[in-house]
C-alpha cells in the first residue's frame, strides 16, 4: 500500500472528493500542505489577497455550480480571516469546506505563534467542525466534511490541521473511504406521506393562493418542479432574495420578490393569501415583517429540510419536513391524481385582483421613479441597461446596499443560481470574490458584480487576483458617493443625519485604481453614454472592466416595509405610502 | 415549565462544546447539566435542565437534534420518568443536640451521613430536585457550610429507553 504523509495524504482526498479547484492563502502553520499541493496537478489551486475573498470565491463557485467549495487558510490570522466568509455561507447554506492549518498539537494550548481555536472561534457559524489529531485520520475526516457539507441542510464545514499532523517525515498508508456513514448523521429527504396529501388537499382547495419560495429551491436544484407546480396550479409566484432564478423572473405568474423591498403585489398578495405554501423559505424577518400582523387569512404550509426552520418564527398548519425536490414532485404526482381541481373561478378571480395591484402600483408596469436625464443616472437604470446588454444571461453577483436591491428589484432572473448575493449575513465585500469563483466555474458566461463604491472597497484588492488567474469579470460601481443604504435609513429615521454614511471626497479615482492592476476602467457620468460604455465594456471579453457610474446620489429604494406594519404596509416613493 | 431534555451524543472532543454552545447563541437558559459516558464508551449520555414553553422545548429538542454528533434528544419531562440528583452537604455539628437534630433529619430524608469530624457533618442525599431543596431548607438553620449538587439525571420509566 502507498505511504503518504499527512499533507499528501490531504491533498490525494480532495481530489478523491472531486475537488478540482482550491481557494486559499499560505502560512506557517499549513507549508507542509502547500509544499503537498506544489508537487502535483490534479489540484488546482487559486491564490487570493485576503483569506475572506478565498472563503467568498469558494461560496461564489458553489453558489454557482451547486458544488461543494473548498478554501485552505493557515492558523491564526488566516484562520480568523476566513470567520467573515464562513459567516456568510452558513447563513445562506452553502457547502464549503474550509481547511485550516493549526499550530502543532504539542503546542496547542500553549498561546504558540498564531494560535487561534479555530474549531472554537467557529463553533456558532459552522454546520460541523474537526480537529485533526492523526494523519491515520486525515482522508477520512474530509470524506466526511463533503458528506456533512453538502446534504440534509448545506453549510460549511471548518477541518482544522495541526502542522505536526502533516509533518512530512510521517508516512501512512492511503485509504479514502469508499462510503461515508455516520450513526449520528442521517439526512432525510422524503417528506411525510399523510402531511403531503393534506398540504395537497389545502393546495387545490385555496382561493387566494401564493407560493412564497426561497433560496431551498435553489440549493435543491428544486426549480423545474417548482415551476411545472405553478404552471399546472396556475397560482402566484414569489421569490425571496434568496430564491431569486428559482422561478423564472419574466414569467407571468411571477410577481416580483417579496419582503422588506419586494413589489407591492407580491406584499399585498401575500398579505390577503388564505393559502401560503413556503417552499424553501425561512420566514425571515425581512420577510415577514412584523410577525404579530403577519399574513392574518393564511392557513400556512411550509417544507424546508432543516426541522428547526419549520414552525420557528411563523406556526406551520402543515409542516413537512424533506428536500425541495423529493416532496415538490410527489405533490405534483397527487395533484395530477386527484378528483378535486382548483376553483378557477376563484383563481381568476385572484389573478384579476393581483393584475389590478400591479397596475396601479407594481414597479414592472411603470417606472416607479422619475427617469434618468443628462448627469442624473438613475440606478435602477443602470440595472436594467446591464439586463439589455446581456440579454439577462448573465452571472449577476452583488454586494450590501442600495445596488443590491435595485439588481434584485430589476434584473429578471429566469434560471437559478445566476442571481448571487449574501441575503442572511449581507456582507459587503462579498460581491467581487464570488464573481471570480463564478466566473472560474463558468468561464465563457458573462459575470458581473454589481456593488458600490462601499462595498467594493471591502475587497478591492481581488483586482489582482483576476489578473493573476485570468478571471475576467465585470465590475458595475453604482457610485452614489456613500453608504447609500445607510443614508437611506438615515433619511428615514434620523432626520437626515448622515452620521459617518459619506466620504468626504476621500473616494478614490476607481479607473486609475483599476488601471494600476492591469484592468480597465471607465467612467460613465451621462446617461446617454451608458449603453454604448457598458456594450464595449461587455465586448472585452478577457478583460476585467470597472465600470465606474455615477448614479443619482438622493436615490432611495422602493418598496420599503414600513417597521412595525405587516407585509402590505409599504413606502412606495419618499411621499406616498399604503 | 421545568424541562429535563436527555441527549445521546458522540463521546467526541468537541460535542459538550457545541451542545452548551447552541444553548448560549440561541438564548436559552441551562439550570443543570450533567454528562458521563455510557456502557458504551463511545457514548455520552447528557442531561440538561432548562425553563420554557412548549414551543422552547419543541425549538430545543430540534435544534440539539440538529447538532451533527447528536445521536438521540428526547425531552423526558413529555412523558413519565424518573429524576434524581446527587448531593453532598458539609454542615456545621460541633454541639451534640445539633448532631442528634441532623442525624434524625438525614434519616427522614433517607440520605446518609459519609463524613464526620468533631465540627461537621458531611451528608449525602438523592432524589429529585425538590427534595434536595427541602432538605437544605430543612438543615439551613443549623449552619450550611457547603452544597454541591450533581445536577439532574433522568431517565423514562416503563419500557422505553435511549439507546443506539
Ligand atoms: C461588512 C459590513 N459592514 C457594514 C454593513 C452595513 N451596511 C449595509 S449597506 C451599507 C452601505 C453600503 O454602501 P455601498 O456599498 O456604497 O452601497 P449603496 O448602498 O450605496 O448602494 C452598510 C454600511 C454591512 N452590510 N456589511
Ligand atoms: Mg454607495
Amino acid at each position: 500500500m502507498e505511504l503518504l504523509s499527512g499533507g499528501e495524504i490531504l491533498i490525494r482526498a480532495l481530489k478523491d472528493a472531486g475537488i478540482k479547484h482550491v481557494w486559499g492563502y499560505p502560512g506557517g502553520a499549513a507549508l507542509h500542505i502547500y509544499d503537498a499541493l506544489y508537487r502535483q496537478e490534479d489540484v488546482h489551486h487559486l491564490l487570493v489577497r485576503h483569506e475572506q475573498a478565498a472563503v467568498h470565491a469558494a461560496d461564489g463557485y458553489s453558489r454557482s455550480t451547486g458544488e461543494v467549495g473548498t478554501a485552505l487558510v493557515t492558523s491564526g490570522p488566516g484562520a480568523t480571516n476566513a470567520i467573515t466568509g464562513i459567516a456568510t455561507a452558513y447563513m445562506d447554506s452553502i457547502p464549503l469546506v474550509v481547511i485550516s492549518g493549526q499550530v502543532p498539537l504539542t503546542k496547542i494550548g500553549q498561546d504558540a505563534f498564531q494560535e487561534t481555536d479555530m474549531v472554537g472561534v467557529s463553533r456558532p457559524i459552522v454546520k460541523h467542525s474537526f480537529l485533526v489529531t492523526r494523519t491515520e485520520d486525515i482522508a477520512e475526516t474530509i470524506a466526511k466534511a463533503y458528506y456533512i457539507a453538502a446534504t440534509g441542510r448545506p453549510g460549511p464545514v471548518v477541518v482544522d490541521i495541526p502542522k505536526d499532523v502533516t509533518d512530512p517525515s510521517y508516512k501512512v498508508p492511503y485509504v479514502y473511504p469508499a462510503e461515508v456513514k455516520m450513526r449520528s448523521y442521517q439526512p432525510t429527504d422524503k417528506g411525510h406521506r399523510g402531511q403531503i396529501r393534506r398540504a395537497v388537499k389545502t393546495l387545490i382547495g385555496a382561493k387566494r393562493p401564493v407560493l412564497y419560495t426561497g433560496g431551498g429551491v435553489v440549493l435543491d436544484n428544486a426549480s423545474e418542479h417548482l415551476i411545472a407546480l405553478a404552471k399546472t396550479l396556475n397560482y402566484p409566484v414569489t421569490n425571496t432574495l434568496m430564491g431569486l432564478g428559482g422561478y423564472p423572473g419574466t414569467d407571468p405568474q411571477y410577481l416580483g420578490m417579496l419582503g422588506m423591498h419586494g413589489t407591492y403585489e407580491a406584499n399585498t398578495a401575500m398579505h390577503h393569501a388564505d393559502v401560503i405554501f413556503a417552499i424553501g423559505a425561512r420566514f425571515d424577518d425581512r420577510v415577514t415583517n412584523d410577525l404579530e400582523k403577519f399574513c392574518p387569512h393564511a392557513t400556512i404550509i411550509h417544507i424546508d429540510v432543516d426541522p428547526t426552520t419549520v414552525s420557528k418564527n411563523i406556526e406551520a398548519h402543515i409542516p413537512i419536513v424533506g428536500t425541495c425536490n423529493s416532496v415538490l414532485p410527489e405533490m405534483l404526482a397527487l395533484i395530477e391524481q386527484s378528483e378535486t381541481t382548483p376553483d378557477t373561478d376563484a383563481i381568476a378571480e385572484w389573478w384579476q385582483q393581483i393584475d389590478q395591484w400591479r397596475a396601479d402600483k407594481g414597479i414592472y408596469t411603470a417606472s416607479r421613479y422619475e427617469e434618468s436625464s443628462g448627469n442624473c443616472i438613475k440606478p435602477q437604470d443602470v440595472i436594467k441597461m446591464l439586463y439589455k446588454i446581456t440579454e439577462g444571461k448573465a452571472i449577476i453577483t452583488s454586494d450590501v446596499g442600495q445596488h443590491q436591491m435595485f439588481a434584485a428589484q430589476y434584473y429578471l432572473f429566469d434560471k437559478p443560481r445566476t442571481w448571487i448575493n449574501s441575503g442572511g449575513l449581507g456582507t459587503m465585500g462579498f460581491g467581487l470574490p464570488a464573481a471570480m469563483g463564478c466566473k472560474l466555474a463558468f468561464p465563457d458566461c458573462d459575470v458581473a458584480c454589481v456593488t458600490g463604491e462601499g462595498s467594493i472597497q471591502m475587497n478591492i484588492q481581488e483586482l489582482s487576483t483576476c489578473s493573476q488567474h485570468n478571471l475576467p469579470v465585470k465590475i458595475i460601481n453604482l457610485n452614489n458617493a456613500a453608504l447609500g443604504m445607510v443614508r437611506q435609513w438615515q433619511d428615514m429615521n434620523y432626520s437626515s443625519r448622515y452620521s459617518e454614511s459619506v466620504y468626504e471626497n476621500s473616494l478614490p479615482d476607481f479607473v486609475k485604481l483599476t488601471e494600476a492592476y492591469g484592468h480597465v476602467g471607465m467612467k460613465i457620468t451621462h446617461i446617454d453614454e451608458l449603453e454604448d460604455k457598458m456594450r464595449e465594456a461587455f465586448a472585452m471579453k478577457d478583460r476585467v472592466v470597472f465600470m465606474d457610474i455615477d448614479v443619482d446620489r438622493s436615490e432611495h429604494v422602493y418598496p420599503m416595509q414600513m417597521p412595525g406594519g405587516s407585509m402590505r404596509d409599504l413606502w412606495l416613493n419618499k411621499t406616498e405610502r399604503t | 415549565m421545568k424541562r429535563i431534555i436527555s441527549i445521546l451524543i458522540e463521546n467526541e472532543s468537541g460535542a459538550l462544546s457545541r451542545v452548551v454552545g447552541l444553548f448560549a447563541q440561541r438564548g436559552y437558559n441551562i439550570d443543570t447539566l450533567t454528562v458521563a459516558p455510557t456502557d458504551d464508551d463511545t457514548l455520552s449520555r447528557l442531561t440538561l435542565t432548562t425553563q420554557g414553553d412548549d414551543h422552547m422545548a419543541e425549538q430545543i429538542v430540534k435544534q440539539l437534534h440538529k447538532l451533527i454528533d447528536t445521536i438521540k434528544v428526547v425531552d423526558l419531562t413529555q412523558g413519565p420518568h424518573i429524576e434524581r440528583e446527587l448531593m453532598l452537604v458539609k454542615v456545621k455539628a460541633s454541639e451534640s443536640d445539633v448532631r442528634n437534630e441532623l442525624k434524625s433529619c438525614v434519616e427522614i430524608f433517607r440520605g446518609h451521613i459519609i463524613d464526620v469530624t468533631p465540627y461537621t457533618y458531611t451528608v449525602q442525599l438523592a432524589g429529585d430536585s425538590e427534595k434536595l431543596d427541602a432538605f437544605i431548607e430543612a438543615v439551613g438553620e443549623m449552619g450550611i457550610m457547603e452544597v454541591v449538587r450533581s445536577g439532574v439525571s433522568g431517565i423514562a420509566r416503563g419500557d422505553k429507553f435511549l439507546r443506539v
